[in-house]
């Protein structure tokens, strides 16, 4: 038996100093997720998609439970991870070889794995937030630091225990969206096996500015296919300056999964993937639904 | 913590989650443990009037809140109107679920009024939110029954929320 006590801190620097005790460990509940979006309805129209990312995820109750910074560094999914009995892994027993990577893997990823964990970090809010440029600011016994949400969480290499870039005992203290021109312009759209209440298969977070027919510039980032937030970068070179077509959705979501590394259960994400970024790209293209 | 207006202390041990110590410390019963792994719903109880799961709650996080379980929802003997109407519109078959199923409805209509927006609302712009089918079915979506009495629950959470039309 674990045996575990709770104190409550009353500011950063207090919860700083009490997490210093050997063992502690910070715990949420303290900052709303729907706050971020509750605050004004002009801060949920400015970033239309960090409001649909943040409705589409988990249901009501766990979101007004749930909060911002335990959102940023809850553990990817992996159902052998929690097979505490039955199944090996590499996250939770480093070295020990991972049963998913042959087994039963649809929901799994199929850009940035490694032979050594498979498994997809399941946020919505951080696809939405690593499209927007989000910062997070940390706070420790060492002082402050900022690190982009692009480069919070780790890609699993040979060591899928280590999930972020946090030092022990580091506390989120904010996540700041830079001023966008564009933000309004943007949506996410999460594909999965029901219609709410559901782990993406494929999510896809978009804004899109247009000079006229041709693509000035795009946000475009990914869900349910990597062991991070996934920002496409290769799609998004590969749009700016061209007509907006479903053309050049196609070229670039095709230059992006180009990368892709399907696993027997999951190669149907490639195709679904592909298509869903193409039809978000043309919903923004014709203005419909922010 | 004050429970359905009563002081009860918070658990010495700082394991206890939320929903153990409502049924097991505190006698509630009406509080159900049916995943206890936040995929069902049965243990929604609310805490300052927002809907939460009490499974994946520790009870000392919640010390000095106000938390209400399905039996304060009864006033003076008098069932809650959304009780009455889960009797009247077949809105369970065996009763497991219900408890959490009215708990998350009151949380869900208190949403609504505040103009919180769900996954299908079409313009994240409104301030007042119809909560029609569609609406209501989103948002009582973290609520399985598998009895499937969906479609009465619906209709009583319909009546008492949303006027007959929904």
């Amino acid at each position: 038996m674990i045996e575990l006590t709770y104190s409550r801190a009353s500011d950063a620097a207090d919860a700083i100093r009490r997490a210093e005790a050997e063992g502690a460990r910070y715990l949420g509940g303290g900052t709303n997720l729907v706050d971020l979006m509750r605050e004004t309805v002009e801060g949920r129209t400015r970033y239309p998609m960090l409001t649909r990312a943040i409705v589409a995820g988990a249901s009501a109750q766990i979101r007004n439970m749930a909060t911002v910074g335990g959102n940023l560094l809850q553990r990817t999914r992996c159902s052998y991870f929690y097979d505490t009995d039955g199944s090996r892994c590499n996250k939770r027993s480093p070295g020990e070889g991972c049963d998913a990577s042959e087994g039963f893997n649809r929901m799994h990823a199929i850009l940035g794995a490694s032979p050594a964990c498979v498994a997809t970090h399941p946020s919505d809010m951080c696809v939405a937030l690593v499209a927007l440029d989000a910062v997070v600011h940390l706070q420790s016994t060492a002082g402050e630091r900022t690190v982009a949400l692009g480069d919070l969480h780790r890609l699993p290499g040979d060591r899928p225990d280590v999930e972020t870039v946090l030092e022990p005992g580091e506390l989120i203290t904010a996540v700041q969206l830079p001023p966008s021109d564009f933000a309004a312009h943007s949506t996410y759209r999460k594909v999965r096996d029901r219609s709410s209440y559901a782990f993406a298969l494929v999510s896809v977070a978009a804004a899109l500015e247009l000079d006229g027919g041709t693509i000035a510039d795009v946000r475009l980032a990914l869900g349910g296919v990597a062991p991070k937030p996934w920002r496409a970068w290769r799609a998004e070179a590969a749009l700016r300056g061209r007509p907006a077509t479903e053309a050049s959705f196609l070229q670039a979501a095709d230059a992006e999964l180009a990368g892709a590394r399907p696993l027997a259960g999951n190669a149907f994400k490639v195709e679904l993937a592909r298509r869903t970024i193409a039809a978000v790209l043309q919903q923004l293209t014709e203005g419909a639904r922010p | 913590m004050i429970i359905n207006g009563l002081e009860a202390p918070v658990p010495a041990d700082a394991r206890v989650s939320l929903l153990d110590f409502v049924r097991e410390h505190l006698e509630l019963y009406g509080t159900k443990k049916g995943c206890n792994q936040g995929a069902c719903g049965a243990c929604t109880v609310l805490v300052d009037g927002e809907r939460i799961l009490s499974c994946l709650a520790l009870a000392v996080q919640y010390d000095g809140r106000e938390v209400t379980t399905i039996e304060g929802l009864v006033d003076d003997g008098a069932l809650h109107p959304l009780q009455q109407a889960f009797i009247d519109h077949d809105g369970f078959q065996c009763g497991y679920c219900t408890p959490g199923q009215i708990c998350s409805a009151v949380g869900m209509a208190e949403e609504v009024a505040r103009g919180v927006p769900s996954h299908v609302t079409d313009d994240l712009g409104v301030t007042e939110i119809a909560l029609d089918d569609d609406e209501l079915r989103e948002r009582m979506s973290g609520n399985l029954c598998r009895c499937g009495a969906h479609n009465g629950i619906v209709e009583a959470i319909a009546e008492v929320y949303a006027g007959s039309g929904a």
